[in-house]
């Protein structure tokens, strides 16, 4: 599980994250949603402390992250996969060679145990024959499906994406969707995903919070989420056509 | 303020950079690709300089020599501009800029996609990762460069007074050998490893800290150059002082 107890962070006078407190359970899809610019890559990045927060917590299954010494965090992070916003690919290697880097560097497996890992994560985000193209050649959601790879090749205890579908098409968008919770269950990872797609919300979420101007202004699930008395959630969730048909129903 | 800003966070990138690699074999790899960019990928703007240097260097030099002014100066002058401060100096002033720009402009757009992020989060000491390597390969290769281009820029300058006719073989090998300390070269060498090292380093730390953009990529590449250059220039007074009076 991951704590977060009353996390605060400002850009100087711009306060992102007002004493933010969440919970993320193992085995779960626990996602953050919110407007874009509400602070939500801040609140994975605080957590996974690419950012350091002002004030407050974070415990990875009980171990303190935030006061950690540097040392003592490494053995931490190499449990953490991460899927950035825009993929962040190394441009200087391939697909195969970015999904086999993490394994390079930190497993002890042969270059062979490496090779059928890698292959299988390629397999597992469909981009079975671009193992050899560099991410310049690849498609803006082709590069977020090698990110995702990477991410799992470790087999890591905690997972985060941030907006793993984003630039996605509907159809793709429902297998990364649904690789997200496979993997999720399979290995008991707790995942995090922050997301604005609200159909994958509703399809892919166990857990949501919902951040609103830097507080989280909702905590609960997918059924309670839809009959949440909350305006700014309803003004969220509502804004598409779409979503607001399905409520007249 | 600025400043003691710089120094400190400085300081503390370079504690980073230093410490021991994750994985050995991975580093390695990493060491010889820059060696061949920063090293291999050189040898020819180094070598032509170097060549145009000394010949120029042979002529002006003859051009001066009349009356009391005797011969041999012309393989002394040449000789002394090339070990003391032409390929100590320049050739690294001039490699700060095609290296230095290219490891600041690599390491900003890293930055700004993420790349450094996703770096980190795996564990890996990303400033150590990306940045040791680039040092290393600057301390190995550019003394090696700079040798070769006092002996390419010897060798220009011979050639030039035999072809030209401004000075006999007897009198340029003569002014090559007159009052030769081997100090000087063991002066340029320090010289020209410490100067890789600033190259490098401020290169590297003005791309590691970049934030935003391509544009404040852009602005990242442009003041690595002009930081290295004028700290090797600040360096080499200081340098030529301490070692040379
Ligand atoms: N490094 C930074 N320096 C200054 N301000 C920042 C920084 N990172 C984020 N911010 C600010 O924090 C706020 C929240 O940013 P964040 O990236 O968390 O938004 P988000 O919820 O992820 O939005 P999106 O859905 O568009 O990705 C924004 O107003 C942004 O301007
Ligand atoms: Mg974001």
């Amino acid at each position: 599980m991951i704590e977060l107890k009353n996390i605060s962070k400002s850009f100087g006078e711009h306060h992102v994250l007002k004493n933010v407190s969440a919970k993320f359970h193992p085995g779960k899809v626990n996602f953050i949603i919110g407007r874009s610019g509400s602070g939500k890559s801040v609140m994975t990045k605080c957590t996974v402390g690419l950012l350091e927060p002002d004030q407050g917590q974070v415990l990875f299954d009980g171990r303190d992250f935030t006061s950690m010494t540097q040392r003592n965090r490494k053995e931490v992070r190499t449990e953490i996969g991460m899927l950035f916003q825009g993929g962040a690919l190394f441009d200087s290697m391939t697909v195969s060679e970015n999904v086999k880097f993490p394994l390079k560097m930190f497993s002890e497996m042969t270059d062979e145990e490496m090779d059928i890992r890698v292959a299988d994560c390629i397999k597992r985000v469909e981009l079975e024959g671009h193992g050899d193209k560099f991410p310049g050649e690849l498609s803006g959601g082709m590069q977020k499906r090698v990110g995702i790879a990477r991410a799992i090749s470790m087999n890591p205890k905690y997972l985060f994406c941030d907006e793993p579908n984003s630039g996605l098409d509907p159809q793709t968008a429902i297998v990364i969707d649904k690789l997200i919770i496979d993997i999720t269950r399979e290995y008991g990872m707790t995942t995090v995903v922050v997301s604005h797609d609200m159909n994958s919300v509703i399809e892919a979420s166990d857990t949501i919070h919902f951040i609103h101007e830097g507080e989280i202004a909702f905590e609960g699930d997918n059924a309670e989420m839809l009959v949440a008395q909350s305006d700014t959630l309803n003004e969220f969730i509502y804004a598409s056509k779409l979503m607001q048909k399905l409520r007249d129903k | 303020m600025g400043i003691i800003f710089h120094i400190g966070r400085y300081t503390r990138f370079i504690l980073r950079v230093l410490r021991k690699p994750e994985n050995g074999a991975v580093f390695r790899r990493s060491l010889v690709n820059e060696m061949t960019t920063i090293g291999t990928n050189s040898v020819g703007i180094v070598a032509l300089l170097s060549l145009f240097m000394g010949a120029v260097m042979c002529l002006q030099t003859a051009h001066q020599v009349s009356g009391w002014i005797p011969v041999y100066t012309i393989g002394f002058t040449v000789r002394q501009t090339m070990i003391l401060e032409f390929s100590p100096t320049l050739i690294p002033v001039i490699l700060a800029g095609k290296i230095g720009s290219n490891i600041a402009s690599q390491l900003g757009t890293m930055r700004v996609t993420e790349q450094i992020d996703a770096l980190e989060i795996m564990g890996i000491n990303s400033a150590g990762f990306l940045v040791l390597p680039k040092i290393i390969a600057g301390i190995v290769c550019l003394p090696l460069l700079v040798i070769m281009s006092m002996f390419l820029g010897l060798t220009s300058g011979a050639a030039i007074a035999f072809l030209t006719g401004v000075s006999n073989m007897a009198d340029f090998q003569y002014g090559l050998q007159v009052d030769f300390v081997s100090y000087d070269v063991i002066y340029a060498i320090i010289k020209t490893t410490i100067f890789s090292i600033i190259m490098t380093s401020v290169s590297a730390y003005h791309g590691f800290f970049t934030h935003g953009g391509a544009l404040q990529v852009a602005k990242s590449s442009t003041n690595a150059v002009v930081y290295s250059v004028v700290i090797i220039m600040l360096s080499n007074l200081v340098l030529t002082k301490l070692l040379l009076t």
